[in-house]
């Protein structure tokens, strides 16, 4: 965009603004069921149809055997384990901070399924705090149409170290 | 490996493009040895992480051309923080496989064209992008739930990981080449500002642009035009999935020294270990011989990119058991013998880790990291530290036999090398 004018940041040596954006078409491919499961208030992990192993996560081979993985619907309710309270993050989170990650375990399956936990004090969280998935009403296909908060709505406070 | 270079790592050097940078290690790496001539290079493998960073698609033929290395074999290699030890891997590989007798491995990067906040949406794009990177993408955090994990389960201390800090960037007060050398105490580091729980700035590498310079070459060659050339005794590397989260919860990967029985009860690696880097060890291990890493290594440089990490890969690396990295370095085992960190530490200097400043103090310019922790451990096994650091606080005495350690996202690529004074 020659026509707005270069921005000149320094001149010994000479450094200049340079400006670069683009708009992806972006497929989520094999893993399109799962998005559009979190749209209808499903979490879909994958189950091998060989050795049974279960990924709380879309895969649609298994990486233990290399068998087909059937759909798997997760329950919407699992446990901590474990997290951490952000309070910055890349450029694109920053405004959202501080946030909660954490990793969930499900009954059932056999690996870990990463989201936001929301609803709760950070000093509030602890590893094995149950939780349960929430849905958002107008989804954005994105991973984040799915968040966690505590399953009981006034968990206890850990004790005092 | 016959020759080594690095640039002093820095915050930003907007007066040198990366192509400037690399030559300046070059150059550097050639000072030792005046016999060795350009002639005898027969190809280059050139490593840098990221093109978003760049924003120049293939960058390492830039440097190719600017060394004059044209029309010689060149490639690039990218694996993310283990960028550095891939690529010198991939250069044993050349002279080991008898393809080439000489080969050069470079790196560099250049993060200062972003800011720190931009830059590390960057690096997060490293985890996977549908999946992880839109939770809230932050390496930082990643990190911070694995050393939570470890906590719980084997009872870590974030005293025991501000240890790590306060040791990295006091070694690095002896090491000019340093971005960030500074005498801390645990205090000071858990006071700082919280990043992600429970990392604080101080438990966190930072960002630099730098570069460095290995040169290696078969043993004909080596002893024709070095006098201290350093063997490559030993390589291995070692993978995991993408997620954290589809990581197994199985069994540990035994080391020599190490029995099932240590670890009845451990489900592994789960988040809290790096079974690619246990991996790495272990082959890095078979091919040089090695049966005890903590009696027969005399210094390990590893990848500190977090306090937690380098607690993590104690373990990985097998100087402690499994669970014990917060007791080995709390021991003042990986301490350097004659530096006061203001602490009590009763088996200080039995395995220095990180003499240089490691990552923490030294800084991640991810292409160039692996390779200055080469750079670093061949002049420990020379003993010439004195003469390239200007001062022998940190040259490790004795050194016969040193472990490199590079890693990458949540360590989803990790490498080790085994270097020995010849
Ligand atoms: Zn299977």
């Amino acid at each position: 965009m020659a026509e707005k004018g270069t921005v000149v940041l320094g001149v010994d040596p000479l450094v200049i603004q340079d400006h670069y954006e683009i708009d992806y078409r972006h497929s989520y491919a094999e893993d399109s069921p799962f998005f559009v499961g979190l749209s209808k208030g499903k979490l879909l992990g994958s189950r091998c149809t060989k050795c049974g192993y279960v990924y709380a996560t879309p895969r649609s081979h298994c990486m233990e055997c290399g068998a087909p993985t059937a759909w798997h619907e997760l329950p919407l309710r699992g446990s901590i384990h474990t997290f951490t309270t952000c309070h910055y993050g890349g450029e694109a989170f920053l405004k959202e901070t501080p946030f909660t990650l954490i990793l969930v375990e499900f009954d059932g399956a056999n690996t870990l399924f990463l989201s936001r936990l929301k609803g709760i004090k950070p000093e509030a969280v602890r590893i094995g705090l149950p939780v349960a998935a929430r849905f958002a009403k107008m989804p954005s296909f994105k991973v984040t149409d799915v968040w966690f908060e505590p399953a009981d709505p006034h968990p206890p406070l850990p004790p005092a170290p | 490996m016959i020759g080594g270079g690095i640039t002093k790592f820095a915050k930003v050097h907007p007066d040198k493009d990366f192509r400037l940078m690399v030559k300046e290690a070059y150059d550097y790496a050639f000072r030792e040895i005046p016999r060795f001539t350009k002639d005898m290079i027969d190809g280059a493998v050139g490593s840098y992480f990221s093109d978003h960073f760049t924003r120049q698609l293939k960058a390492a033929s830039m440097v190719q051309d600017y060394l004059g290395l044209c029309p010689k074999p060149s490639k690039r290699i990218e694996g993310g923080g283990a960028t550095g030890g891939l690529c010198f891997q991939s250069a044993w590989e050349a002279v080991a496989s008898g393809r080439m007798n000489c080969c050069v491995a470079f790196g560099f990067e250049t993060m200062s064209r972003v800011n720190t906040w931009k830059g590390n949406e960057f690096i997060a794009l490293a985890s996977d992008t549908n999946f992880d990177f839109p939770v809230g993408g932050f390496y930082s955090g990643y990190y911070a739930m694995m050393v939570q994990r470890h906590m719980h389960e084997f009872g870590t201390t974030v005293e025991q990981m501000a240890m790590v800090s306060v040791k990295n960037h006091a070694n690095a007060l002896y090491n000019p080449y340093a971005q960030k050398a500074k005498k801390l105490t645990i205090k000071q580091v858990r006071e700082s500002p919280m990043v992600a729980t429970p990392l604080t700035m101080e438990d966190i590498c930072t960002m630099s642009d730098g570069a460095a310079v290995c040169l290696l070459a078969s043993e004909e060659v080596a002893a024709k035009v070095c006098e201290r050339p350093v063997r490559i005794a030993g390589v291995g590397s070692g993978s995991d999935a993408m997620r954290m989260a589809d990581r197994p919860h199985g069994k540990v990967i035994l080391l020599p020294h190490e029995q099932e029985s240590d670890y009845a009860q451990l489900k592994y690696p789960g988040v809290h270990s790096f079974r690619g880097g246990r991996t790495a060890a272990k082959l890095a291990y078979q091919m040089a011989g090695i049966r005890n890493p903590m009696e027969e290594l005399s210094f390990v440089e590893l990848h500190d990119a977090y306090t937690s990490s380098e607690i993590q890969t104690y373990e990985d690396l097998g100087l402690c058991k499994y669970g014990e990295g917060g007791r080995f370095v709390e021991s003042g085992s990986p301490f350097m013998p004659g530096i006061d960190y203001g602490m009590t530490l009763p088996k200080q200097g039995r395995l220095p880790v990180n003499p240089s400043g490691g990552l923490l103090a030294c800084g991640h310019p991810v292409g160039a990291t692996g390779l200055m922790q080469a750079v670093f451990a061949f002049w420990q096994l020379q003993g010439t530290t004195n003469q390239h650091l200007g001062n022998p606080t940190l040259q490790v005495k004795n050194a016969r036999r040193g472990l490199i350690h590079s890693h990458a996202g949540t360590g989803t690529y990790i490498t080790v090398s085994i270097l020995e004074a010849v």
